[in-house]
């Protein structure tokens, strides 16, 4: 307990100098982007994977790949495919230039420029403010999660602790994102996570031994015993082996947690803001191979140390992860405090501090902008009720943050995951649609973005409310206006697919439909602006 | 393969390792494109880091 204290204490003390010097150095913004080009690319890229992945990944992700197994890795692959390489290299070049070419600052100003209408900065900023709440709760538990099993205190206290830590990164100066101490923190997520994959196999006897005997616990008729007690949907074909096609454990595994965030990361807002805060595409390419060498190292070492983890809670204590940990997302931190060096316990805090800072800092920075740029429009009003209407837009979407963050792990076994999976569904399926067109379409018009982003919003709030069996029970609209918990009962198949897939098919159709039907309404001369150079 | 029951698994695995070197590969080849027009692109960049700078101002 000593040594944690001191470890966190040398933490703080670290970072609050690299801040300080960060601050110091880059005060001159001319300065930082003329002098300091060299440093920007690496540190982008990293402040975009901290900000990407947080405590959910590591936490909530890890402790699905523990129940589901190593299919997770596809969205490992997804992650640094589409996540970093189309992300960069497809999305962010342009995002940057139409942003820079049309003064765009936020998510919702960029579409709202784009496609000069002041309704849909609205209405994406109060997409925002209304569901990006639930993700940050996904990261908050993530935290709280760890130190409940960690520091050995109640789950109360840890989102207590948790919340006091947030709230002072985030409302004294987190919201900069000062460089240094950005570089700092990806820099020890990078090497705790290397740490954590070597010690891990090595434990195990290697990655061949490891995988074989990950792959021989599933045949095992204790296992099956307990898979059945802890309602494991047929068929379960292993850890090492992906769940069979169009079962439950598939559509979830494949519809929720692969695609639902794979694609989901395409149109994240506090996400695609990071392209425009760099100079030039040379920046975004040599972005490109840190961004995803480091998404790799969290997020292939996290759901591969999460399906190992069973081998060996199992061969220790006779249960199974999910059985020992007593959920989905407390098996990563009771694997970590039981099974690695106490010393690394310590380190691995301050990195899941870091890690879940990084993105709630970006979170909440979307949130407030959202809140204060894009949805009251502040800059009409004086300096003074700015601040105001900005930090109350922030207590509020905090506030709601915290209760989700007490009240969903309550509802749901792996919260984290399906609480991330939510949000980046959403955004994918009310926004992919129009910003793909928004970066790619002169024919697109402001009907159909839209149409399109309207379609998309609708049929995943209606799929999320009444068809998707796990948020339909969690929401209870169904169940109050139609006294079932879902439309389709607990045997069909429908109830698994996640809304991402239904709502982004039936919007990308509406806007490709519409884009290539309805009469351009933007002048030719916005047009030309928004291309301009590209 | 590499002790995983399911070549699909094996697949992923794989991939995840390869799609990252491609990522390091495709930053080696590019390392040095995309920078044409710097000094307009940091003349751009100023104008909106200032406003940025504005706009963070009342956060």
């Amino acid at each position: 307990m000593l040594f944690n204290i001191i470890v966190v204490s040398v933490y703080i003390a670290v970072l609050s100098y690299l801040a300080y010097i960060g601050y110091k150095g880059t005060k001159n913004t001319k300065d930082y982007l003329v002098g300091g080009g060299q440093i920007h690319p690496f540190i982008m890229a990293l402040s975009y994977g901290a900000a990407f992945i947080s405590t959910s990944a590591i936490v909530g992700f890890g402790g699905f790949a523990a129940f589901f197994g190593m299919s997770l890795l596809w969205l490992t692959f997804l992650t640094i495919a589409v996540g970093v390489l189309i992300s960069f290299v497809i999305y962010g070049k342009r995002t940057r230039k139409i942003g820079h070419n049309l003064g765009a600052h936020t998510f919702p100003e960029f579409l709202a420029r784009r496609f000069q209408s002041h309704g849909i900065q609205k209405f994406v900023g109060l997409v925002i403010f209304l569901f990006m709440p639930v993700y940050a709760a996904a990261v908050m538990i993530g935290a709280a999660k760890y130190f409940e099993i960690a520091l050995n205190i109640n789950y109360l206290a840890a989102l207590f602790f948790t919340s006091v830590i947030v709230a002072m990164y985030v409302f004294f100066g987190g919201l900069k994102g000062i460089m240094y101490s950005d570089a700092f923190q990806g820099g020890l997520m990078f090497f705790s996570m290397l740490f954590l994959v070597i010690y891990t196999y090595a434990q195990l006897g290697g990655i061949v031994e490891a995988h074989t005997r990950l792959t021989g616990l599933a045949a095992l008729p204790e296992v099956a015993e307990q898979l059945k007690a802890i309602k494991m949907p047929p068929v379960f074909n292993g850890w090492t082996a992906m769940p069979e096609f169009l079962s439950i454990n598939w559509l979830v595994v494949v519809t929720s947690i692969v695609m639902g965030v794979g694609i989901g990361v395409l149109a994240q807002p506090q996400l695609a803001v990071k392209f425009m805060t760099v100079k030039s595409n040379r920046e975004l390419n040599r972005a490109v191979p840190i961004g995803g060498v480091f998404v790799l190292m969290m997020t292939g070492v996290a759901f591969t140390v999460g399906a190992l983890a069973n081998v060996r809670f199992f061969e220790d204590t006779g249960k199974l992860a999910v059985v020992a940990a007593g959920g989905i997302d407390k098996i990563i931190p009771l694997y970590l405090s039981t099974y690695l060096p106490e010393w690394f316990g310590a380190i691995f805090m301050i990195m899941l501090i870091a890690a879940g800072m990084s993105t709630l800092s970006s979170q909440f920075h979307a949130i407030s902008t959202a809140f204060g740029h894009d949805l009251v429009n502040v800059t009409r009003k004086s300096e003074r009720q700015q601040v105001l209407i900005n930090r109350l837009g922030v207590l509020l979407a905090f506030a709601v943050t915290l209760s989700l963050a007490y009240y969903l792990p309550k509802i749901w076994s792996g919260a984290i995951a399906r609480a991330t999976a939510i949000f980046f569904g959403l955004c994918a399926a009310s926004f992919l649609p129009m910003y793909t067109g928004a970066l790619y379409s002169r024919r697109i018009s402001r009907l159909a973005a839209w149409i399109g982003m309207s379609a998309g919003f609708a049929v995943s709030l209606f799929w999320m409310c009444f068809v998707h069996s796990s948020t339909a029970t969690a929401l209870g609209i169904c169940s109050a206006l139609l006294d079932k918990a879902s439309l389709f009962d607990k045997t069909c198949r429908w109830s698994y697919v996640d809304p991402i897939i239904v709502a982004l098919t039936i919007s990308a159709i509406t806007t490709i439909i519409l884009t290539f039907t309805l009469r351009q309404d933007l002048d030719q001369k916005h047009l030309d602006q928004t291309f301009n150079g590209i | 393969m590499l002790g995983l029951q399911d070549n699909s698994i094996f697949f992923a695995y794989i991939l995840s390792i390869a799609s990252a070197l491609i990522c390091v590969l495709y930053g080696i080849l590019n390392w040095n494109r995309g920078a044409d027009n710097e000094a307009d692109e940091i003349r751009s960049e100023q104008e909106w880091e200032n406003e940025e700078e504005a706009i963070n101002e009342t956060l």
